[in-house]
């Protein structure tokens, strides 16, 4: 290192990657300075499906054309591009889909980044080894992890921390696309490595990981501009239209967080209990007091399964009778749909699962309105639940009679509901789960982790 | 008495984790956040009744330089299992609105 560290700049130009990007902003950051860019560009919030498929959120196209703005900033600033939890879930499959995306522009463009590809992905006999090692650790709520478990996943991902990017930056990546990492960790990791305090780093990492979501902006389309000093770190917008407070900074924390003091990542813990958030100017606050507390070196696994499937039926209902007794429609409707497809399939009970949702009614809490509520119209969706498509269709069919015309008493008069498509049922493929909640121990930051270095 | 409404200027719920919902009560005053944060109507016991869930997994995190009590549970059922209502646990918040605060 050519000195003692004095600080360090970094650009986060938006919350996931493909979102949306507004070029003056990336134009304002490279003037400001910015000696690095990072991203992350996903999350486990959207459900399992993402990890579940290897498929990117975000639309390929979008993807690209954030991508292309910001390759071209890459190329003009000579900064590094931080690209973390590739397309949605970080697996091998979501960072070769990236990989090829960049490849692309770089093709188009005549670019020739030095690229490093880091893969987090792991095998289900390597965690059953490091459970067979004791090194597997329960997270609440859930139970000792099972090797039965393990193999009802079809994709596992280990979270990465900012070691795996350092390695890249010391290899001479100018872009680097990582796997499943802590958000926190892919926008840490350009400070730590050029020295920077890991309490500040850190901490800077998690305000920024939604992009400007911390500043009036308030959403992570825009972009966030993070300096980090010796003994703090200053946070603004990547905007002159927007400011950042001291409440819209330490507010943050809240976000999507079970703890809004302590911030469990692989390697230590943040613990941002004694900060202290000063207005520098009415854009820009100061935070002081991050501190960062080293623990034995650990990573979150998730694993999604998708072992059961559904098929979906939607009527729309205006009929006064059903929406003057919307409980007693649903309960007989339950009954008939179960005793119909008992019947057509020759199956128990418990071998299928029928689950009817009145939206307009009670569809999203699913518990009994008060006494009176009547609905203007209901959405009725079926969800029908099996161990295979196939079968989970074929119930959806044979009660689609009784979803269609079935009265809310015996010996009405037939109606019929208001269906919107054709046809009517719908296979809506594998019911995706995270079914892991789990850290594993390692002995090194890279133990679970593989890297390759591409030349476009 | 007011209900939880009247004395936050904001409430919302989100997943935090495929596992745990997160609900940050915003207070509308440093007097209203004093006076009700620590209401038992806002107790482990209380939530848990309302989310059908132990009350021994209800978290409460005071933050007083924010006005805000956060308050992290255990999901009744993991996100996106077969009866899932509300994926990214957004709507959640809404059941608590009027609890009374005594």
């Amino acid at each position: 290192m050519a000195g003692p560290f004095t600080s360090v700049k970094i650009y986060v130009p938006q919350g996931s990657l493909g979102v949306g990007l507004f070029p003056e902003e990336v134009d304002y950051a490279i003037a400001w300075g910015a000696q690095a860019m990072a991203t992350d560009a996903g999350s486990t919030d959207a459900g399992a499906a993402y990890l579940a498929k290897g498929i990117s959120k975000n639309d390929r196209g979008s993807v690209k054309k954030d991508l292309t703005l910001l390759m071209a900033a890459q190329q003009k600033a000579k900064i590094p591009l931080l690209i973390g939890t590739a397309a949605q879930a970080g697996g091998d499959l979501n960072v070769n889909w990236t990989r090829d995306v960049i490849l692309e522009i770089a093709r188009e463009q005549g670019y020739k980044p030095k690229i490093a590809l880091l893969y987090s992905e792991q095998q289900q006999e390597t965690i059953k080894r490091k459970l067979a090692e004791g090194k597997v650790i329960n997270l609440p709520p859930l139970g000792d992890l099972d090797a039965a478990t393990i193999d009802s996943c079809l994709h596992i991902v280990a979270l990465m921390g900012p070691e795996p990017y350092h390695k890249a930056l010391d290899a001479g990546a100018d872009i680097i696309i990582g796997g499943r990492t802590s958000d926190p960790a892919v926008i840490a990791a350009f400070a730590l490595w050029k020295g920077a305090p890991a309490g500040p780093s850190w901490h800077a990492g998690k305000i920024a990981e939604c992009g400007g979501q911390s500043t009036t902006s308030n959403t992570g389309q825009r972009g966030i501009l993070i300096e980090i000093h010796a003994d703090g770190f200053d946070v603004e917008p990547a905007s002159p239209k927007f400011k950042a407070t001291p409440d819209s900074i330490s507010g943050h924390l809240l976000y999507e967080n079970k703890s809004p003091w302590r911030l469990t990542e692989p390697g230590g813990e943040l613990d941002v209990t004694r900060c202290e958030y000063a207005a520098m100017t009415d854009s820009k606050v100061r935070v002081t007091g991050s501190v960062w507390d080293p623990k034995p070196y650990t990573m979150k696994i998730e694993g999604a399964s998708g072992s059961q499937f559904q098929t979906i039926m939607i009527v729309g209902i205006s009929d006064p009778l059903v929406l003057a007794e919307p409980e007693v429609f649903h309960d007989h409707m339950l009954l008939r749909l179960t005793e119909r497809a008992k019947s057509a399939t020759g199956l128990d009970e418990s071998e299928f699962h029928i689950s009817l949702r009145m939206y307009g009614y009670n569809g999203v809490s699913g518990v009994k309105p008060p006494p009176g509520s009547k609905p203007m119209e209901i959405g009725l969706m079926g969800v029908i639940t099996a161990k295979t498509q196939a079968l989970a269709s074929e119930i959806a069919k044979a009660c689609n009679p009784y979803f269609f015309h079935m009265p809310v008493r015996l010996g009405m008069a037939m109606p019929s509901y208001g269906w919107p498509f054709t046809p009517g049922d719908i296979d809506r493929g594998p019911v995706y789960q995270f079914v892991l909640n789990h850290v594993v121990r390692v002995d090194d930051p890279m133990e679970l982790v593989r890297m390759e270095m591409i030349d476009a | 008495m007011p209900k939880l409404k009247d004395v936050c200027r904001h409430i919302r719920s989100k997943v935090a984790g495929p596992f745990w919902v997160t609900i940050d009560l915003m207070f509308d005053s440093q007097e209203n956040f004093d006076r009700y944060s620590q209401s038992p109507a806002l107790s482990a016991e209380a939530i848990a009744k309302v989310y059908g869930i132990d009350p021994k997994g209800v978290v409460h995190y005071p933050v007083p330089s924010l006005k805000v009590l956060k308050i992290s549970y255990p999901r009744k059922t993991p996100q996106g299992s077969i009866e899932e209502r509300d994926l990214h646990s957004g709507q959640q918040y809404v059941y608590i609105l009027d609890i009374e605060l005594g």
